[in-house]
């Protein structure tokens, strides 16, 4: 009963915090699909030196923790520019789940058969069209369950920008833990938060491959 | 004159695929190549609409100097046909999109002028009722079809085959070839790479030997397939007849 009202009592403020979580979640999301996309089209470009610079974007990003990425923009920075600790995750979120992201969509578009470009270009379509019209979303729907992993991560991840003040989920169940001296009842509860989150993000996938999957190879 | 092939030149790496290939195709004409695998008659083809860059050499398409500029090269691609051995339809869209995609989107043509010209095709090819089907549903042979429908739909001057039969089972080679023989008496000109001697015999203008690097004979059917004058020629022929 006690983790009842301790659940229903701390409700408002993590219900604030959830939105900022989930506000920090899509933009994150939808930062790093586009710069992915971006990345993944140098990673595989004709030209060496572009190659080579996505490439080491990615080992860096993929070698170093998320945290450190965090605290280089946010405190890091602060020398030079002030970002609000919010936009300071955005970024930092956004940055690192590019690299990810951008080694799916790569490893979708090399999953589909030379065939198919050459059936594209053969119709007179430019580089750009068989990548929009043939490539991109037989790729997509080869990477769905990885891109929707990835996502996932990326909900999680977004705690980490607790260590950068953002009052998100995490950070707020580090303050009402601290204040209530009870931290196992409040780590818990903010799990759950968590955890809705993520299950009605993979059902949403789900559904989606489920319409994507229509027709078979 | 639809192809105009003159010094043609192809190697990979350290290996020339073959060298000072010269060869005319007119309009109408229905050219045949044949010759052992491996002798460059893929490679000859797929130089004719730019998915292989030629090392040496000029090709013209109804008077136009192939180069390999993006601009270019994609006009002149919309007004080449090519139908490959393992099809290469579009798995995520149904038979109608795969005939339609390419007259909206490259184009430019209204989407139900195409739509209509595209199920005009398919009928042509006798597939009309699959119009809504995805490629993954159909034979060999009712892919193809679509395959050969999808490059029609962009009324190209010129027609490029690749074994279209090759990957077959072998009761759905004859109606592929029946519908390359229809294309053919409408007067399509045709370049198609193939080993059915059958069909050169009875659909070509022309059949040509490639071989050794370069072509090795050409004529009339009768006269490359019956009474073949080099040794090379009668060796190859022996070799494919003897199956
Ligand atoms: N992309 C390629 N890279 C390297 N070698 C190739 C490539 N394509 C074809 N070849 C080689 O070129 C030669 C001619 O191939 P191809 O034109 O496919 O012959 P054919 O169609 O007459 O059987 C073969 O030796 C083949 O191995
Ligand atoms: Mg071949």
């Amino acid at each position: 009963m006690q983790w009842l009202s301790d659940f229903i009592d701390t409700a408002p403020v993590f219900l604030d915090a959830l939105w900022l979580t989930l506000q920090l979640a899509l933009w994150s999301i939808v930062l790093a699909a586009v710069l992915g996309a971006v990345l993944a089209y140098c990673r595989l470009s004709r030209l060496g030196p572009v190659r080579a610079l996505a490439a080491g974007y990615v080992s860096l990003i993929r070698g170093t923790p998320l945290v450190t990425q965090l605290f280089i923009i946010y405190f890091g920075l602060a020398s030079i520019v002030t970002i609000e600790a919010f936009w300071a995750g955005v970024i930092g979120l956004s940055v690192h789940n590019a690299a990810y992201v951008a080694e799916i969509y790569r490893s979708g578009i090399q999953s589909v058969p030379t065939g198919q470009v050459e059936a594209g270009r053969s119709l007179g379509m430019s580089s750009w069209k068989t990548m929009r019209l043939v490539i991109a979303p037989q790729a997509l729907r080869t990477v769905l369950p990885s891109l929707g992993n990835q996502f996932i991560i990326a909900v999680k991840d977004t705690s980490v920008a607790a260590f950068i003040t953002v009052a998100e989920l995490f950070r707020t169940a580090q303050i009402v833990a601290a204040e209530k001296f009870r931290p196992l009842e409040f780590y818990v509860i903010v799990g759950i938060y968590y955890l809705v989150i993520v299950l009605l993000l993979s059902g949403g996938v789900r559904m989606l491959e489920r319409r994507m999957g229509r027709y078979g190879v | 004159m639809v192809v105009r092939i003159r010094g043609a030149a192809k190697a990979f790496g350290p290996v020339t695929v073959f060298e000072g290939i010269d060869l005319d195709v007119h309009q109408s004409e229905v050219v045949v190549l044949i010759g052992p695998s491996g002798a460059g008659k893929s490679t000859l083809l797929r130089c004719v609409n730019g998915l292989e860059r030629l090392d040496a050499g000029t090709i013209d398409i109804s008077g136009e100097r192939l180069s390999y500029q993006q601009g270019p090269l994609n006009r002149i691609r919309r007004n080449v046909g090519m139908v490959f051995q393992s099809f290469n339809l579009f798995p995520h869209m149904s038979v109608l999109g795969n005939v339609m995609c390419a007259p909206v989107k490259v184009a430019g043509r209204p989407r139900d002028e195409a739509r209509q010209e595209a199920r005009q095709l398919l009928d042509k090819v006798g597939l009309a009722d699959k119009c809504d089907s995805f490629p993954s549903s159909l034979s060999g042979g009712q892919r193809q079809r679509v395959a050969i429908a999808r490059a029609l739909a962009m009324r190209p001057q010129l027609m490029l085959f690749d074994e279209p039969t090759s990957a077959l089972d072998p009761e759905l080679v004859g109606e592929v070839l029946e519908v390359m023989r229809a294309l053919a008496t409408e007067g399509m000109t045709m370049i198609v790479v193939t080993h059915e001697m059958q069909f050169a015999r009875k659909v070509a203008d022309r059949v040509v030997l490639v071989a050794d690097g370069g072509i090795v004979e050409q004529g009339s059917p009768q006269a490359v397939l019956d009474e073949p004058a080099t040794p090379r020629a009668r060796a190859f022929l022996n070799a494919v007849l003897e199956r």
